[in-house]
C-alpha cells in the first residue's frame, strides 16, 4: 500500500471514530440512571422517543425520506408485544421486543413500495394514510385491542427472568437505555458503512446514484425496512414498561410529534432525536407545571422560533449547536475533536 | 463488432418526436462525437442510452446485448454509463467519499452495512489510485459544494473511470469550464486508456474535430450524417445545416 493510500485509509478510520462529544454523551446517559433517580419514568419516555425519533432520522436525516406514518410501525408493534405478552406467547421480554421489531419492520418491508413511488408531498400522505388506516384497524377490531379502552391486562415478565418492572421505573429506565444504546450502535455501524454512505448519496441526488451503480430504489426499501424496525422496537419497549397500550400509539400527533422532535435536534447526525428527545420531553414536562392547559401554546412557539432562526436549513441548527458542543467538550477535555467537519459559523 | 448499438431508437414526447429513428454503431475504442444544433436531440439520445429514459420504440444493444429494459444503474454495472452536461454531483460529500461510493458500488462492497467505509485496502488503494490519476489531492477533504468548477468536471470524469466503464458517454464535458481550466479537462480525457469507447456530445468544434476519429451529426432527432472528420468537415450538407445555423446562434 503506497502512503497515499494509507491516507486515504485512516481518513475514513478517522471518520467513523468517537468523538469526545459522543463519548460524554453516552456517559451522561448512563449515570443518569444514578443522577437522577426520581426522574426514571419521564427518562423512560424520553428513551423511547429517542429511540423513535432515531428511526425517523435514518430515512429522513440520511435518505430523505419525509414520514407522517411512523407511528405505524410504533403501534403495531406496540398492540403486537401486548398482546404476546397478555396471552402468554412469548413470555421473554426481550424476545418479544426483538419480534415486536420484526413484525414492524415487515409491515415497512411492505409499504415500502407503496411509499417510496412519488415526491416528498406523496410520501407525506401515503405514511399518513397507512398509519390512519391501521389505527382505524386497531378501534374496529376493539374485542383484540381493547379499542378506545387500551389495552388492558398486560402482564410483562422479568427480563430474563430475573428484572422484575417496578412502579418507579427504575428497571424499565436501565432496560430502554440499553436498548436504546444498542439500537444507536447498530444505526452508526449503518451510517459509517458504504451503505450509508450511499443513502446519502441517494438522498443528495438520485439520478446521479444510478449513474454510480448504486441501486437506489432497493437501498431505499431496505433503510425503510430498518427504520420500520427501530421504530417498533420503541413502540414494544413503550407497552412493555407501561403494561398498556392504547389507540394513540397509533395517532398522527405520535408521527407529527416526533417530526417535531427531529426540527428541534436537527437531522443526519444520529444525535439529534436523542437531544431532540430530551428538549422535548423536559420542555413538556416544564412548560406543563407553568402553564398545565397552555403548554402546547408554548411548544407551537417554540418551533415557530427554532424555524425561523434556522431558516436556511433544517440541518443549520444541528451544525451550529453540533460546533458549539464539539468546542464546550473539547475545552473541558483539552483535546482536539475529531468531529472534522463540524461547520465553523454559529451564532 | 460494435461494441454500442440502437436500432431503430424512438423516443417521443406526447407529440414531439425527440428522437425519430437512430440507427448507430460505434466500434470498441472508437472517440465517436455526437453534434448536432441547439435542440438536435442530443441529450436525449444520452437519456436513452443511459437508462434515464426508456424508448418509445427501437433497441439497444451493448456488446450484442439487448439492454433496452434495463435500470441506469444495471446498465452502469456492465460497463456503460454517463457523466451530465451539468455537473451532477454530491454536494455534501468530499471527492475522496464520492470516489469511494462508486469503487464500492462496483466491487460489490456497496450493500455492506456493518463495516466501515474503507476498512477494505483493495478498495481504498484503488480510491487513492484514482484520486491521483484525476488530480483530486489537494481538495480530496472539501465538500465538492465549494470546490472549483473545473474540479467538479474533473471528478465527474473521474467518477465514470472509478466504475471501471468501458463505454463512455460524455455529455459535454467542456460545458462553462473557464478557458484555464479547460486544458487540464482536456488532458484528462485524452489520456483515457485506448480501450475505453467514448460517445462524445459537444458543442465546441475545437474539442470535437481535436478529439473525435468518427462524427455523427444528429439534426431534428434523426441522424443525418455520420462519417470521419474530415469527411463531415467536407459534407456540404452539414455546412448548409449544422455550421450555418451555428453561425447564426
Amino acid at each position: 500500500m503506497t502512503q497515499f493510500a494509507a491516507d486515504v485509509s485512516s481518513y475514513f478510520k478517522r471518520r467513523a471514530r468517537w468523538s469526545p462529544f459522543e463519548i460524554a454523551f453516552w456517559i451522561f446517559a448512563f449515570a443518569s440512571i444514578w443522577l437522577f433517580p426520581q426522574k426514571h419514568l419521564i427518562l423512560t419516555e424520553t428513551a423511547i422517543l429517542a429511540l423513535f425519533a432515531l428511526s425517523l432520522d435514518l430515512i429522513l436525516g440520511y435518505a430523505g425520506i419525509i414520514s407522517l406514518g411512523q407511528a405505524a410501525f410504533f403501534g403495531l408493534a406496540g398492540y403486537f408485544s401486548g398482546l404476546v405478552a397478555k396471552y402468554g406467547l412469548i413470555t421473554d421480554p426481550v424476545l418479544a421486543l426483538i419480534c415486536s421489531g420484526l413484525v414492524a419492520a415487515a409491515l415497512g418491508f411492505i409499504t415500502s413500495f407503496l411509499v417510496l413511488r412519488g415526491s416528498d408531498l406523496t410520501r407525506l400522505m401515503v405514511t399518513l394514510g397507512v398509519a390512519l388506516m391501521l389505527g382505524e384497524v386497531a378501534n374496529r377490531f376493539s374485542s383484540l385491542t381493547g379499542g378506545a379502552d387500551g389495552l388492558q391486562g398486560v402482564t410483562v415478565a422479568p427480563i430474563f427472568g430475573r428484572f422484575q418492572f417496578d412502579i418507579y421505573g427504575h428497571t424499565g429506565y436501565v432496560y430502554c437505555l440499553i436498548v436504546l444504546f444498542v439500537c444507536f450502535l447498530i444505526a452508526r455501524r449503518i451510517v459509517y458503512s458504504p451503505f450509508g454512505l450511499s443513502l446519502r448519496a441517494v438522498k443528495g441526488n438520485a439520478l446521479r446514484s444510478a449513474a454510480i451503480a448504486i441501486p437506489v430504489y432497493g437501498r431505499l426499501v431496505a433503510i425503510y425496512t430498518v427504520s420500520a424496525f427501530f421504530a417498533g422496537i420503541a413502540g414494544a419497549l413503550l407497552t412493555q414498561t407501561t403494561a398498556f397500550c392504547s389507540l394513540d400509539v397509533l395517532s398522527l400527533e405520535r408521527s407529527a410529534d416526533l417530526l417535531l422532535v427531529l426540527i428541534i435536534g436537527g437531522t443526519g447526525y444520529l444525535y439529534g432525536g436523542l437531544i431532540g428527545a430530551v428538549i422535548y420531553k423536559f420542555m413538556q414536562d416544564w412548560i406543563a407545571i407553568l402553564t398545565p392547559q397552555y403548554w402546547q401554546f408554548w411548544i407551537g412557539f417554540m418551533l415557530v422560533l427554532i424555524v425561523l432562526v434556522g431558516r436556511e436549513r433544517m440541518t443549520g441548527w444541528n451544525e451550529a449547536v453540533r460546533a458549539f458542543l464539539v468546542r464546550l467538550v473539547s475545552r473541558a477535555m483539552a483535546r482536539k475533536p475529531a468531529l472534522g467537519d463540524a461547520a465553523p459559523d454559529q451564532r | 463488432m460494435a461494441i454500442l448499438e440502437t436500432k431503430n431508437l424512438t423516443k417521443r414526447f406526447g407529440g414531439i418526436v425527440a428522437t425519430a429513428d437512430v440507427t448507430l454503431a460505434i466500434e470498441k475504442g472508437a472517440r465517436h462525437a455526437l453534434i448536432g444544433p441547439n435542440g438536435a436531440g442530443k441529450t436525449t439520445v444520452i437519456n436513452l442510452l443511459s437508462g434515464v429514459l426508456k424508448p418509445t420504440a427501437g433497441r439497444i444493444f451493448l456488446e450484442g446485448r439487448d439492454i433496452t429494459a434495463l435500470d441506469p444503474h444495471q446498465r452502469v454495472r456492465l460497463g456503460m454509463g454517463r457523466t451530465f452536461q451539468i455537473n451532477q454531483l454530491f454536494l455534501d460529500l468530499t471527492p475522496l467519499e464520492t470516489i469511494g461510493l462508486a469503487v464500492a458500488e462496483r466491487l460489490g462492497a456497496g450493500a455492506d452495512w456493518w463495516r466501515q467505509v474503507g476498512s477494505r485496502s483493495a478498495v481504498t488503494g484503488e480510491i487513492a489510485e484514482i484520486v491521483e490519476r484525476f488530480r483530486l489531492g489537494d481538495v480530496m477533504h472539501e465538500r465538492t459544494a465549494i470546490l472549483p468548477y473545473g474540479k467538479q468536471r474533473l471528478l465527474e470524469i473521474a467518477l465514470a473511470f472509478a466504475c471501471r466503464l468501458r463505454v463512455l458517454l460524455l455529455d459535454e464535458p467542456a460545458a462553462g469550464v473557464p478557458e484555464a481550466e479547460r486544458y487540464e479537462l482536456l488532458a484528462t480525457i485524452a489520456a483515457l486508456p485506448a480501450d475505453v469507447t467514448v460517445l462524445l456530445i459537444e458543442h465546441d468544434m475545437d474539442i470535437v474535430f481535436s478529439f473525435a476519429d468518427r462524427i455523427s451529426v444528429l439534426v431534428n432527432g434523426t441522424l443525418f450524417v455520420e462519417g470521419t472528420p474530415a469527411d463531415v468537415a467536407r459534407d456540404p450538407r452539414v455546412k448548409a445545416v449544422y455550421l450555418g445555423e451555428e453561425l447564426d446562434a
